[in-house]
């Protein structure tokens, strides 16, 4: 893997709320072309850390450059290379989905096919559905094709894969490997490590406001291994997740 | 890289325009609160207003129905003759004041008098009853001089109406509902959905587009403007069409209302932009909205002239916004004042405007 541009430069990150202490001066890059997993455990910091390199929160103290813009003087210009995809967004709950597409082609000041962008997270059918009317899963793949509109060079996800189903989940994941051989960059942030492991092409690992571990999920568990590290039990060929997929099939399911 | 052109802030804002306007128009509350509320008010009022003044006189079944006082009475304009009844059942209307009076004539005598009107009125209904026994005194005392045969009045009255516009009571109903309908869109309407979008993190997705914080709200506001002033055409429209709304100059009077509405609306958002802000569930909002409409609704004038109420809350009244949209709408449609005639009603409402506003800026949260 090359490793000549970093699109997200973060040094020294802090922030704190009233006197806690939630990023603790974290330091990373992502490069281009990558998928790079922020892994933690709930109120590790992730979501505040990837808030504030979207722009959408202040840092306390050190420096975040995306695509060579500071997060301080170019906020403006950074949100429109970027594509973002919060936790439980919402959308105007009574309109279709092919209008709030429309909304946000005005938003990013662009024009795409309305369609083609649902075609792209398997929506195509629920183009004059509600958003209100979705289920959960569909809502979040809504909630993805939203952040490509703008054909954005960096994409932010946080915690895409939670409450899905087993299909769901896996073919979100293929969507999001389309998605960087596109060109994009993706960042997201998980607590499954098999989603992880799966997807990203590196990870960091934040425990309590601080990076404990930085590398390829490869080279960490090498790393693991060679320390004198064993299971206790020997894994199987296939687990039960490979059996549930096997016996269900790998379709999207509409709930 | 799509992104060579300049960024327009504009264009961004009327994509949310659009879309907050598609959202409102299927939002059943806020077609409820702007044009059917308002509507049955003016149904309602429009058809009771019809009527005028009428007397019900109750006829005893033992009345004779064939002499000159009975068909004289009969063909009086704003009286109607009940005669269906059983004499129980009159005699029970008229305490209950269902009926104003009830009238017995007896059949012609050879002796004078020819005939005695027997007249009962009930403590139920004192100004009808009194009026009736006026009408009746005139046609009796025709009768009497007829029969007397003068040559000449000794005195005549000469009575002359001048001329003047009938102040129909839609011309008073209609501004009322209106302003009573645009401070209901301004507050519940700006607050629940400035509170929604925050809540389920609307903003916080249009945050993280280019578009500027301004522009989300100017957008949002244009939205409602725009569906708050399709309301009031509507509403006007019926008014006049269906209810003989005085417009005095027309089509200019009309937009002339139209401009005193999104003067309103914007004055009433500002208060919703402050309950929005300091609602901390969304089950605070109705009460703090109905702490600002409610007080508004009873005594600025929407259904009843606010000189009906006592003197003491008289003050009360003169203070409030609505109070003075009200009156400045009734002044522009029925006298067809100019707004340089209405500049202290505009003044008192823009001070309401500043005042909401600044007390807004200090309230409103994004997140």
């Amino acid at each position: 893997m090359q490793r000549a541009h970093p699109v997200i430069t973060v040094k020294n990150l802090v922030k704190n709320y009233n006197g806690f202490e939630a990023v603790k001066g974290i330091s990373f890059e992502v490069y281009e072309g990558e998928i790079f997993g922020l892994l933690g455990p709930n109120g590790a910091g992730k979501t505040t850390t990837l808030e504030i390199i979207e722009t959408l929160r202040e840092k306390t103290a050190g420096e975040v450059m995306v695509d060579e813009m500071n997060i301080e003087k170019d906020a403006n210009e950074i949100k429109k290379v970027i594509g973002v995809q919060l936790q439980a967004a919402g959308y105007y709950p009574s309109l279709t989905l092919t209008e709030l597409i429309k909304l946000f082609c005005g938003l990013y000041n662009v024009n795409v096919d309305a369609m083609q962008m649902l075609k792209t997270v398997g929506l195509e059918e629920k183009a004059k559905a509600k958003y209100k009317e979705l289920s959960g899963g569909q809502k979040q793949r809504f909630s993805i094709a939203t952040t490509l509109i703008n054909q954005p060079k960096i994409i932010f996800l946080d915690e895409p894969t939670t409450g899905l189903d087993p299909q769901a989940r896996r073919n979100l994941w293929e969507l999001i490997r389309k998605i960087r051989d596109k060109g994009s960059t993706v960042v997201l942030t998980t607590h499954y490590m098999d989603e992880a492991e799966n997807l990203c092409d590196r990870v960091a690992i934040i425990e309590r406001g601080k990076i404990i571990a930085m590398d390829t999920p490869d080279k960490l568990i090498d790393h693991l291994i060679s320390s004198g590290f064993e299971r206790k039990k020997e894994v199987k060929k296939a687990n039960l997740e490979d059996v549930f997929l096997n016996l269900t099939g790998h379709e999207w399911r509409d709930e | 890289m799509s992104n060579h052109k300049k960024y327009s802030q504009p264009k961004a804002m009327f994509a949310i325009a659009k879309a907050s306007f598609r959202s409102i128009t299927r939002s059943p509350s806020a077609v409820v609160f702007t044009l059917a509320f308002p509507m049955i008010f003016i149904l309602v009022f429009g058809f009771i207003g019809g009527g005028g003044f009428r007397i019900s006189v109750g006829v005893m079944s033992t009345s004779d129905k064939n002499n000159p006082v009975y068909s004289a009475l009969e063909k009086m304009p704003n009286i109607k003759m009940v005669t269906a009844e059983k004499n129980a059942e009159l005699v029970h209307n008229l305490e209950r004041g269902n009926i104003d009076a009830l009238v017995s004539i007896n059949a012609p005598q050879i002796s004078r008098p020819e005939y005695v009107v027997d007249l009962k009125t009930s403590a139920a209904s004192p100004e009808r009853g009194n009026m009736l026994k006026l009408i009746l005194e005139n046609i009796i005392s025709k009768m009497n001089l007829d029969e007397a045969h003068l040559k000449g009045e000794m005195v005549q009255l000469v009575q002359q109406e001048v001329e003047g516009r009938k102040f129909k009571t839609i011309d008073f109903i209609l501004p009322g509902q209106l302003g009573f309908s645009l401070l209901s869109a301004g507050v519940f309407g700006t607050a629940f959905v400035f509170f929604n979008l925050r809540q389920t993190l609307v903003l916080k997705r249009f945050f993280a587009t280019p578009i500027q914080r301004p522009y989300i709200i100017l957008g949002e506001a244009i939205a409602r403007m725009v569906f708050a002033l399709l309301g009031a055409i509507f509403i006007i429209s019926i008014g006049y069409f269906a209810f003989g709304f005085t417009l005095i100059h027309g089509f200019s009077t009309a937009l002339m209302m139209l401009a005193l509405s999104a003067i309103g609306l914007i004055v009433f958002m500002g208060f919703g932009f402050i309950v929005s802000g300091i609602a901390n569930s969304e089950s605070t909002i109705p009460p703090l909205a109905n702490i600002i409409t409610l007080p508004q609704f009873l005594l600025s004038g929407t259904f009843f002239s606010i000189e009906a109420f006592p003197s003491w809350l008289q003050p009360i009244c003169k203070i409030l916004p609505l109070t003075y949209l009200n009156d400045a709408m009734r002044k522009v449609a029925f006298e067809g004042q100019e707004f340089s005639e209405i500049s202290t009603h505009l003044l008192i409402i823009a001070a309401w405007g500043v005042a909401a506003y600044a007390a807004a800026f200090k309230t409103f949260r994004w997140e």
